[in-house]
């Protein structure tokens, strides 16, 4: 039943409605005589309120209020990927198209193409026992992506009718489903409420790392498909290159990437950028894989709060066809603002630094949508959605409420470091303060693949850096001539660490990504030199010979080596590396230690 | 886009508070819309509804609230958003903070009314800025490169010379290899007279006021006006941008003074306040602005915004910097210690950044080896600006020959890059030869963020050749 009311009040994004009996929580209306779309977020006998996803100047008391009697909804089916979508999931190349540069208000626009027709395969026939989950049918999306159209959630039956192979729009009925009650005609398309996460069989432990390719993440903070991680750091420590870095190299098949509140000049960029970038795993133009949805800071604050909702679901979508999908939502704490702004809107009891006191459950409830999941369906696929959440946090002070909230919730914690940044060592990932909760259940991956000496490698590695930090604060109180031979090493080799390790540079054509082969050969040779130096010291070497080795150059240059060469130059490397230490050892040719543990 | 049904005016003003009325009695009165407010005295002022309820409405009043009473004084409601007069005639006109003439001009003779608020750009509709803007200073050009459709605001403090350097690069900035059309668009928010003068003057002086539309809402202006001055600017600058066909660079000062503006507003409604008693929403309300620069596909205008703040108490984590860092594509700070030091301009580099620099420069825009010399820069003068207080502590002795080396970089690094006259702008090849003959103090071996390749092409041959 369609409902109408009245406005009493307008102020900003939020406006109150009476006479609006028989309205739900969450329903959509549209507002005023442009049809503006609104949600209802709180109800009190007749009267609603209301916040409106689009500019409310204009409109008056006394306008009317129509209830759609649907949740705000996405739509989902093929032709999802490739496109850009505003934070209510309207495309925004047709904005564009209806009304130029700029987004005016009250316009509708279809989300997913009604014209286009996709060939569509059969899977299921005629008299199959179906239920939620189980797939109909396949269209080829984009050449690497199969989708799979699945029987929506709610549906079960038999089979009766199912299109044959052919051309069909998302609006054509494929599939009649006789349930107990009712035939139900299945398209291609369907509509899903986005504030409800979709349902699957059974959550699965995270096991298998998401590469990222950043070798800071992949070898010390990795990230796990399926898992959460949060990103928080102040402004211009590289919060939003390495989300973008993420939304490039990861090992996903889908990324939806959420861009909410920020720059539309970045979104320009991506937009620029990814159509021209090549997976590297399929070779595929990136923007085939990605979903884009871009809420910038200016547009408005009330589609902020859904955009995150509308990219996690759109994610679920092709979580349950068993794709890996990999969210990026940048930046969370502008959507947790916008809760702020209406919730101030309301009146409600402030909780800290003015946030609403369900901040944390709402911060919860949305990662907790990712995961690994066992789908609905008898083929049992396993899918997954990686969250990766970028925070903002004012002054760069973690202590902040979302920051916080955020932590209890995510595995992954990358510390962005605001003095690494000014330094410009990117990415600006602070190795002391940051953490993965995935180590343990990912080096069975890398010892499998890789080697069984990656774990021991990179705990090597993580403590020359932790001991450098120590060792930096008496270099401060003394300087670094005092040190003893041995601390003067792991000074050094905590520089080599950092500037041909940990530092990678986005923007440069080979560095921006780094294989995990590459990465483990890379820790080989720096574990490589850590060895015959602890030797050659040992032997009586001398620090000052090894710190003049010529080597060192070689290796600070190993992450620009492309991936298709790099085995035979960090072979020279490494020959280079051994044949200078044997100069300068006292004792002849030395670190054959080294040398029996790598033939 | 606004009907306009009620042309009737009430004298049923209830409450006057700070900068807001409160109405009672009105009918079909719309959120957002313009009212003019008659004052006893037969004086008029402009307002905007804050809060449009069935029989009340919330009106901020520019131009502020004095002599205002709850009898006499009446409000007509217009039915229309705030709009703005356009013209190509407003180049070098001198306009006060709601867009009157203060100069012996007439008024505008609009050639389109423009609602100032604006609309969102649609992000699909943008078009990446690429465009290399060469604006003389190498701080700028060689570290933290500027390009058109840029918002890169100035972080200040109190009585640092941040106004030489915005007119010093107003005066500047150029396209490489191109002459073409621009206008510079300067709104004033509360500062003083001698600020302003400054302003007037350097444009004078160098002939850009020709070019230039002045917004002036100085400090012992109405505070309230504070909240439309920039917005009637940037409505100006889109016309000349988009309509125009022009580049247009819009300076921005003091947006700190913009921001208390806010804050007034938002404590005279009771409002929940955020960190600092800024309103929550203050986010959304400066992307409201600093959004409104940038580049439009298939048009050839541009707007670059140069906004100028003070941070309180030299503190950047303060919510205003901090806010406006989280939207504009980067900053450059000004640093009290090395205008202590008597550098101009007094750029500390460390917490510089420009976000979209890399799409800027290299190979066909600036130098091939101009991102390579950048992070090399950066890293080897974050070196030596550690060392330097390691010095203080441990001596010159202390340290390692290559310490040294990086000790005695940092140092004419401000001397020689950081510094540079008032009057004197650098073209590019000037900044990047600067740059590599400080980075030929330092052994081959150290720069290890560039290119074999390049350091074999542009390293100078030996150590100081240049300097002897």
């Amino acid at each position: 039943m369609i409902e109408e009311g009245t406005i009493v009040m307008v102020t900003g994004p939020v406006v109150t409605a009476d006479t609006m009996t028989g309205s739900r929580m969450y329903e959509l209306v549209k507002v005023g005589h442009e049809h503006l779309i609104g949600e209802i977020i709180e109800l009190e006998g007749d009267i609603a309120t209301i916040q409106v996803y689009e500019e409310t100047t204009g409109i008056k008391p006394g306008e009317p209020v129509v209830g759609t009697g649907m949740s705000l909804s996405v739509e989902l089916g093929p032709g999802l990927l490739g496109t850009i979508y505003d934070g209510i999931q309207r495309p925004l190349p047709l904005l564009h198209e209806e009304s130029g540069f700029f987004i005016r208000r009250g316009i509708q626009v279809p989300s997913l193409d009604r014209q286009r027709s996709w060939e569509f395969t059969p899977v299921a026939g005629a008299g199959d026992a179906v239920g939620p989950g189980d797939e109909l049918g396949r269209v080829a999306e984009t050449n690497t992506i199969s989708h799979r159209i699945l029987v929506p959630p709610g549906t079960e039956g038999t089979v009766v009718e199912i299109a044959p192979a052919g051309r069909y729009t998302i609006e054509d009925v494929i599939a009649r489903v006789r349930g107990d009650r009712d035939v139900a005609s299945v398209c291609m398309m369907h509509r899903w409420p986005v504030r409800k996460s979709r349902p699957f069989a059974e959550k699965l432990e995270p096991k298998t790392p998401l590469i990222t390719g950043q070798r800071v993440i992949d070898t010390f903070f990795s990230m796990a498909k399926g898992g959460t991680a949060a990103v928080p750091g102040p402004f211009g420590s590289g919060k939003t290159v390495v989300q973008q870095q993420l939304a490039k190299w990861v090992d996903a098949d889908i990324i939806v990437y959420v861009g909410c509140g920020e720059r539309g000049n970045e979104m320009a960029d991506v937009l620029r950028e990814f159509p021209g970038l090549e997976d590297p795993r399929t070779g595929e133009p990136l923007m085939k894989r990605t979903v884009l949805i871009a809420n910038t800071s200016n547009m408005p604050v009330a589609a902020r709060e859904a955009s995150v909702y509308t990219g996690i679901t759109i994610a679920e979508y092709y979580r349950d066809m068993g794709y890996d999908v990999a969210l990026m939502a940048d930046s969370t704490s502008r959507w947790a603002e916008a809760l702020r702004e209406i919730s101030g809107r309301l009146e409600e009891m402030p909780g800290e630094e003015g946030y609403p006191a369900y901040l944390a459950s709402r911060l919860a409830d949305f990662y907790e949508r990712a995961g690994k999941v066992l789908t609905l369906g008898r083929e049992g696929r396993s899918g997954s959605i990686s969250v990766i959440g970028a925070v903002s946090p004012p002054g760069g002070d973690f202590s902040e409420p979302v920051t916080q909230n955020t932590l209890r919730i995510a595995k992954v914690f990358w510390a962005l470091d605001a003095d690494l940044a000014n330094r410009r060592h990117f990415p600006a990932i602070n190795w002391l303060e940051s953490y993965s909760l995935y180590g343990g259940e990912v080096s069975e991956w890398w010892h499998e693949r890789m080697g069984s000496d990656w774990d021991a490698m990179r705990r090597r590695m993580m403590g020359i850096l932790q001991k450098e930090s120590e060792l930096e604060e008496i270099v401060q109180l003394v300087g670094p001539d005092v040190l003893p031979d041995a601390d003067k090493l792991v000074l050094l080799e905590a520089e080599i660490i950092r500037e041909s390790f940990l530092f990678q540079n986005a923007f440069h054509a080979v560095d921006t990504f780094c294989s995990p082969a590459r990465q483990y050969r890379m820790m080989q040779i720096l574990h490589r030199f850590d060895e015959l130096a602890h030797h050659a010291l040992t032997e009586g070497a001398g620090f000052e010979k090894i710190n003049d080795l010529p080597v060192r150059s070689s290796m600070a240059r190993m992450a620009r080596i492309p991936e298709d060469t790099y085995e035979g130059v960090y072979g020279e490397i490494e020959e280079e590396m051994r044949d200078q230490f044997s100069r300068i050892s006292p004792q002849g040719p030395g670190g054959r230690e080294g040398m029996a543990v790598d033939e | 886009m606004m009907r306009s049904s009620s042309n009737r005016e009430y004298s049923t003003v209830a409450k006057v508070s700070g900068p807001l009325i409160v109405v009672h009695r009105i009918r079909d009165v719309a959120y957002g819309e313009v009212a003019e407010i008659r004052l006893p005295s037969g004086e008029k002022r402009l307002g905007q509804v804050l809060e449009a309820r069935k029989d009340l409405a919330v009106v901020q009043v520019f131009g502020g609230t004095r002599d205002l009473d709850t009898d006499i004084t009446s409000i007509r409601f217009t039915g229309s958003s705030l709009k703005m007069a356009a013209s190509e005639e407003m180049l070098g006109r001198i306009l006060d903070g709601a867009a009157r003439p203060l100069d012996a001009g007439e008024g505008v003779i609009p050639e389109v009314m423009l609602d100032i608020h604006g609309y969102p750009l649609n992000p699909y509709s943008r078009d990446f800025p690429r465009d290399f803007i060469e604006t003389g200073i190498s701080c700028v050009d060689g570290m933290n490169t500027l390009v058109r459709g840029q918002k890169l605001p100035i972080f200040s403090g109190a009585g640092l010379p941040h106004n030489q350097l915005a007119a010093q690069i107003t005066r500047q900035a150029r396209v490489l290899g191109e002459e073409e059309e621009f206008a510079v668009i300067f709104a004033a928010m509360g500062i003083t007279h001698e600020e302003g003068n400054f302003f007037v003057r350097d444009f004078q002086n160098t002939g850009a006021l020709a070019r230039t539309v002045i917004f002036l809402n100085l400090a012992d202006d109405p505070v309230i006006e504070r909240i439309i001055t920039p917005r009637l600017a940037l409505t100006a600058a889109e016309f000349f941008a988009f309509e125009k066909d022009m580049h247009v660079l819009v300076i921005l000062t003091d947006m700190t003074n913009y921001c208390e503006a806010l804050r007034e507003i938002a404590a005279s409604r009771e409002e929940v306040p955020g960190r600092r008693g800024y309103p929550g929403y203050m986010y959304t309300d400066l992307a409201s602005l600093y959004e409104r620069a940038g580049r439009i596909r298939g048009k050839t205008g541009s707007i670059t915004q140069m906004p100028i703040l003070t941070m309180p108490d030299d503190d950047i984590t303060h919510p205003i910097p901090d806010l406006t860092g989280y939207i504009t594509e980067g900053q450059i700070v000004l640093s009290r210690d090395l205008h202590r030091k008597g550098i101009y301009p007094p750029i500390d580099v460390l917490p510089c950044l420009s976000r979209l620099m890399q799409g800027g420069i290299g190979l066909g825009r600036t130098r091939e080896d101009h991102p390579d010399v950048n992070t090399q820069l950066y890293a080897a003068y974050a070196r030596g600006r550690k060392l330097q207080s390691l010095v203080a502590v441990v001596g010159e002795e202390g340290l390692s020959s290559t310490d040294r080396q990086y000790l005695a970089f940092s140092d004419r690094f401000e001397k020689e890059f950081v510094t540079q006259d008032y009057t004197v702008g650098r073209s590019i090849e000037e900044t990047l030869e600067t740059a590599w003959s400080l980075l030929s103090l330092l052994p081959e071996s150290e720069l290890k963020r560039i290119d074999r390749e390049l350091i074999a092409r542009y390293r100078p041959r030996t150590e100081g050749e240049r300097y002897a």
